[in-house]
C-alpha cells in the first residue's frame, strides 16, 4: 500500500525546481539584506547582467555551453547508476588533446581543427573517465571514490605537463604556447555585434547537438536502454543478459567524452591556450545541473542557463554593488546549488500532500486501483 | 467487560482517490484466532495499519476491550497492548537477541539492569509459551524461524495482549510453519487474541477460529471457520468460481530438451550451494523441483538461466552444451531458446520504474524486433507490448503506465508473457504465482501447462508443495544442494515429500 502518490509530471519537472530556486533566493535575498543592501536591486542587477543586453547574454550563453557540457556528462553516468564527481579532472586533462590539436593544426582551418579537436578531447576525457570505471567494474572500487580522487591527479598531473612539457622555453606563465590562427575557434561576435565582446563561439552548436544526442541515447537506443535497466536494477540488467561491466566502462567513457568538450570551449574558444585550472569548478557545478535537469536534456539545457546566468549575473553585481564581494556571490551560488541540487528533495513531501488533498476533492476519473 | 479484544467500527481509509477500506466494522473475540484473508490490495495492510496506529482512519471507531481509542502511533498501541509481527522483519541483524528485544524500551541509562530484566523475562516468555530462543545469539546467525519467533517475542516482552501477524509463513519452512502454528495455539490458551493476515486458505483452516474476508476494500462476511471451506472463502475473496484444482490431461514427454551434467555452483560467498546436480527435462513435460527455500534452489535457476558462474558441470540445451561464462551469459542462454521467468519478479525479472513496453523487451532488446541497428523501434515494441496485453489480460491495459503501478498477479503477467511468448524450447519458471492473486494463479498454470502441451520443456521450481504436486509431471525433489528423491506427483503423500525435503528420504535419484 503506497500512501504517497508521485507528483504529476508537470510539477515535478517544472513546479518543484521554480520552488526550490524560489526557496534559494529568498534565503539569498535575506542574506544580501543582512549587509546592508537591497535584494531586489541585486536581483534586478543579476537578472540585467545576464539577459538585459547583447553582451551580458552572451556571457550567459558562454557559461551555459560548459554547463551542457557538464551537466549531461553527470547525467549520462547516473542513468546507468553511477556518480561521475569527476567531470571536472575529465575535463581539465582533454585540455591536452584540445590544445595539442589546436597547437598543431593552428595553420590549416578550423573545420578541420574543430572535429578533430572534439575526437582528441572526447578521447583523453573518455580515458580518464574508463580507468575509475574499469576499477569499478573489475575491481569493484566506487566510482564516487576514484572520480574524485582521479580530479586530484588530473591536477597534478597538468600543473607537472604545464611548468615542464607545455610550456614554451622562456616563458614564466605555466600555460602553453597560444594558438593564433586556425586552432581558434570562430567567435559569434564576428558574425553578430549583438554578443559585444562575448566569448561565446561555435561550440555552443556542439552543445546543442549534445543536448541532442544524449536525448536519442537515453531513451531511442539499446544502449541506453540497458544504460536504464542498469542504473534501476542491475540485478535484472544481469538477468536480461546485459554484461554489466561492460555497460560501466562504456558509460563512464561517454560521460568523460562529454566532460571533455569543456576543453574544446574554453581552451580553444576563450582562452587560445591551455592554462592552469581552466575547468574552475565547470565540473563540480555540473552535477548541481545534472540534478536539477532531472537528467534529461531539456532540463539540463534550462538548468544550465540558470547557472550561466548567475555566473555572469554574479559578476555584474561584483561591480555594480561593491559591497557583495566575489565571496558572497559564491554564497548565493552556493545557496542556489544546495537547494535546487542537495537537497531538491525539501518541499517534495509538502507538495505530494498538497497535490494529494487537491486531487481527493476532484472527482478525477483516473483508473488506477489500489497498488499492491 | 465485553467479550471483544478489538471492534473496529465504520472505518474509512481513502488515499487519494482510492478507497482503501470502505465502511469496515470487524470484531475480534478475545481469546481466539482470527484470520483476514484477501487478494493483494483489498485493504487488509491498511486496515491492520489503522488498528496499529500507522495510518489514521478518515472516520470511523477502534474500541479495546471496549472503550474508544483514537489511536496515533505505534507506540501507543503498544501501550493499548496491540502488537505487531511484520512480514519483513524490523531486527537489527548484527544485534543479539536480547539487545532486539529490549531495542527501544531500555528502561535505565546504563544497560545492564535493562538486560537483566529482560533475561528474566525472556525465560518466563520461553516457559509460558515454548517461545526458546538463545539470547545472546546474534540475529543474522539464526535461521529465519527463529527470528520471526524474536519479532514475537518483542511484541509479547512489550506487554502485547493481541498480536497482528502479516503473512506471518511467507518466509518459513513447513516445518517452521507448524511449529509458529503450534505456539499461537499456546498464546490464545493464555489469552492472548491473535489476527492473522494470509492469503493461504489452508492456514485459515488449520488454524484459526473465526474469518473476516475483505474484497476491494470492503468486509464482505465474517464466519466461523468451522462452517465455511476454502472454496467458499476462494470465492468470497475473488468474487467468482475459483478452481483451486488445476486440471491437465497426461504428459506426452518426448526428446531431451534440457540436461544438467553434474552441476556444482556456488554463492557470492564461494559456499557451495548446488552440490553436482543431474536431471533431464524433456519436450512436453513439467519437472517440478521442490524443496525448503534455500537448498540451492534458487542458485540452480540463475546458474541454468546463465545468470550465476557456474562452477563445474554442463547446462545441455537441445544437445549443445550452453556457454554461460561472463556476466552477460544470460544473453547467451537466451538466444539458445531458453526462457526464465524468475523466482523474485520485483527484484530479478522487471524493473519497477520502467513503463510496462519496456519490461516487456527486457532481455531482448538487442532482438532485431524491436528496430535496425543501434536505435530501439519503440512503436514496434509499444505495439507488441499492447498485444500481448490483450493476449494475456494485463491490467490496465497501458503500455505507458509504469510497472510498479500494477498488481502484483499483473506484474508476474508481463513477465510470463515476455518469456513464454518467445516461444523458448525451455521455460524455466521459479515461484511462479509467489505474491499473485487467486484469480491469477489459475490463469498462470494453466498458461504453463498450455506450453507444455504445445512441446516445451518446462523446469519448474516452488517452495509451494501443493503447486508443485498440482503442476508437476514428474517431482525432483531437492535437498543442501542436492537431488535427494524423485517422486510420481500422482502417487507421492505430502508425507513422503516432507520426509525427503527434510533430507530424511531414502529413494535414489533417477537422472
Amino acid at each position: 500500500m503506497s500512501v504517497r502518490r508521485p507528483l504529476p509530471r508537470w510539477a515535478d519537472v517544472a513546479l518543484l525546481p521554480l520552488l526550490n530556486l524560489l526557496l534559494a533566493l529568498i534565503i539569498s535575498g535575506a542574506v544580501v539584506m543582512l549587509i546592508g543592501q537591497n535584494p531586489l536591486d541585486a536581483l534586478r542587477i543579476i537578472t540585467y547582467g545576464a539577459f538585459g543586453y547583447g553582451e551580458g547574454f552572451g556571457y550567459t550563453l558562454h557559461f551555459a555551453t560548459n554547463f551542457v557540457f557538464t551537466g549531461l556528462a553527470v547525467a549520462v553516468a547516473a542513468h546507468a547508476g553511477l556518480f561521475n564527481i569527476g567531470a571536472e579532472g575529465q575535463a581539465y586533462v582533454a585540455g591536452i588533446g584540445a590544445i595539442l590539436v589546436g597547437l598543431t593544426m593552428d595553420q590549416t582551418h578550423w573545420l578541420l581543427v574543430l572535429p578533430l579537436a572534439i575526437i582528441a578531447s572526447a578521447a583523453i576525457g573518455g580515458f580518464w573517465a574508463l580507468i575509475p570505471g574499469y576499477l569499478q567494474a573489475k575491481r569493484g572500487s566506487h566510482v564516487v571514490i576514484t572520480t574524485i580522487m582521479f580530479n586530484f591527479i588530473a591536477s597534478a598531473l597538468m600543473v607537472y605537463l604545464l611548468t615542464r612539457v607545455l610550456k614554451p622555453v622562456g616563458q614564466m606563465d605555466p600555460t602553453s604556447a597560444a594558438v593564433t590562427g586556425a586552432g581558434k575557434l570562430p567567435q559569434l561576435r564576428d558574425f553578430m555585434s549583438f554578443f559585444g565582446y562575448a566569448p561565446l563561439n561555435i561550440t555552443i552548436f556542439i552543445a546543442i547537438a549534445a543536448l541532442i544526442l544524449v536525448y536519442v541515447l537515453i531513451w531511442h537506443t539499446r544502449l541506453g536502454f540497458a544504460m536504464r535497466t542498469l542504473g534501476h536494477n542491475p540485478v535484472a540488467s544481469s538477468y536480461a543478459g546485459i554484461s554489466n561491466s561492460r555497460l560501466i566502462m562504456i558509460t563512464m567513457t561517454i560521460s568523460g567524452a562529454l566532460a571533455g568538450m569543456v576543453a574544446v570551449n574554453q581552451v580553444l574558444g576563450v582562452q587560445a591556450r591551455l592554462q592552469l585550472d581552466f575547468p574552475s569548478g565547470y565540473g563540480f557545478v555540473g552535477i548541481a545541473v545534472a540534478l536539477m535537469g532531472r537528467n534529461h536534456p531539456i532540463g539540463i539545457a534550462l538548468s544550465a542557463m540558470l547557472f550561466g546566468a548567475l555566473y555572469q549575473g554574479g559578476l555584474e553585481l561584483q561591480f555594480s554593488m561593491p559591497a557583495i564581494t566575489r565571496d558572497m556571490i559564491v554564497v548565493i551560488q552556493a545557496l542556489v546549488i544546495l537547494f535546487t541540487g542537495a537537497m531538491e528533495g525539501l518541499l517534495r513531501p509538502g507538495l505530494e500532500s498538497a497535490f494529494m488533498l487537491y486531487g481527493a476533492r476532484q472527482k478525477a476519473a483516473a483508473p488506477a486501483g489500489p497498488g499492491s | 467487560m465485553t467479550p471483544w479484544a478489538i471492534e473496529l467500527i465504520g472505518i474509512n481509509k481513502r488515499f487519494g482517490e482510492v478507497h482503501a477500506n470502505k465502511d469496515i466494522d470487524l470484531k475480534v473475540k478475545r481469546g481466539t484466532i482470527h484470520g483476514i484473508v484477501g487478494e493483494n490490495g483489498a485493504g487488509k495492510s491498511t486496515l491492520m495499519s489503522i488498528l496499529y496506529g500507522f495510518y489514521t482512519a478518515d472516520s470511523g471507531q477502534i474500541l479495546v476491550n471496549g472503550t474508544p481509542h483514537a489511536i496515533t502511533d505505534s507506540r501507543h498501541a503498544l501501550q493499548l497492548g496491540i502488537g505487531m509481527v511484520h512480514q519483513h522483519f524490523t531486527l537489527v541483524d548484527n544485534f543479539s537477541i536480547l539487545e532486539n528485544v529490549v531495542l527501544g524500551v531500555e528502561h535505565s541509562p546504563l544497560l545492564a539492569p535493562t538486560f537483566a530484566k529482560a533475561r528474566a523475562e525472556l525465560k518466563r516468555l520461553a516457559s509460558e509459551y515454548s517461545l526458546d530462543v538463545d539470547p545472546g545469539a546474534i540475529v543474522e546467525d539464526v535461521s529465519v524461524g527463529l527470528q520471526q519467533r524474536v519479532e514475537i517475542l518483542k511484541a509479547l516482552y512489550r506487554g502485547a495482549e493481541v498480536l497482528i501477524l502479516d503473512e506471518p509463513t511467507g518466509v518459513l519452512t513447513p516445518a517452521e510453519a507448524d511449529h509458529l502454528f503450534r505456539v499461537l495455539r499456546v498464546l490464545r490458551e493464555q489469552g492472548k487474541t491473535i489476527i492473522l493476515i494470509t492469503h493461504k486458505l489452508r492456514e485459515i483452516m488449520a488454524i484459526t477460529d473465526s474469518v473476516s474476508v475483505m474484497r476491494q476494500g470492503e468486509m464482505v462476511a465474517t464466519l466461523e471457520t468451522a462452517g465455511t471451506s476454502p472454496e467458499e472463502l476462494a470465492e468470497l475473496m475473488v468474487g467468482r468460481r475459483v478452481l483451486l484444482r488445476v486440471e491437465k490431461g497426461p504428459a506426452n514427454p518426448g526428446k531431451v530438451l534440457l540436461e544438467v551434467v553434474d552441476l556444482v555452483v556456488t554463492d557470492d560467498l564461494k559456499v557451495p550451494r548446488v552440490k553436482g546436480i543431474n536431471f533431464k527435462v524433456r519436450a512436453g513435460e513439467i519437472v517440478g523441483i521442490a524443496g525448503v527455500a534455500g537448498n540451492g534452489q534458487s542458485e540452480l535457476l540463475e546458474a541454468v538461466s546463465g545468470i550465476r558462474d557456474q562452477k563445474s558441470g554442463d547446462v545441455v540445451l537441445n544437445g549443445s552444451k550452453l556457454s554461460l561464462e561472463g556476466d552477460d551469459g544470460a544473453a547467451r542462454a537466451r538466444l539458445a531458446g531458453l526462457a526464465h521467468v524468475p523466482e523474485d519478479r520485483q527484484r530479478m525479472g522487471l524493473v519497477i520504474n520502467f513503463e510496462e513496453w519496456e519490461n516487456s523487451i527486457l532481455g531482448y532488446q538487442d532482438d532485431p524486433a524491436y528496430g535496425k541497428g543501434v536505435l530501439l523501434d519503440i512503436d514496434a515494441a509499444r505495439r507488441q507490448a499492447a498485444e500481448r496485453m490483450e493476449k494475456f489480460d494485463i491490467r490496465p491495459t497501458n503500455v505507458r503506465l509504469k510497472t510498479a503501478n500494477f498488481s502484483g498477479g499483473n506484474q508476474q503477467k508481463i513477465v510470463l508473457a515476455r518469456e513464454m511468448e518467445r516461444d523458448p524450447l525451455v521455460l524455466v519458471v521459479g515461484q511462479p504465482t509467489r505474491g499473485v492473486d487467486i484469480g491469477a494463479v489459475e490463469f498462470i498454470h494453466n498458461q504453463i501447462i498450455k506450453m507444455r502441451d504445445a512441446g516445451k520443456a518446462i523446469l519448474l521450481v516452488s517452495v509451494e508443495l501443493d503447486e508443485i504436486r498440482s503442476l508437476s509431471d514428474r517431482i525432483l525433489v531437492m535437498f543442501d544442494g542436492k537431488i535427494v528423491g524423485e517422486a510420481d506427483p500422482a502417487t507421492a503423500t505430502e508425507g513422503e515429500l516432507g520426509l525427503m525435503m527434510a533430507g530424511i528420504g531414502t529413494k535414489e535419484a533417477a537422472p
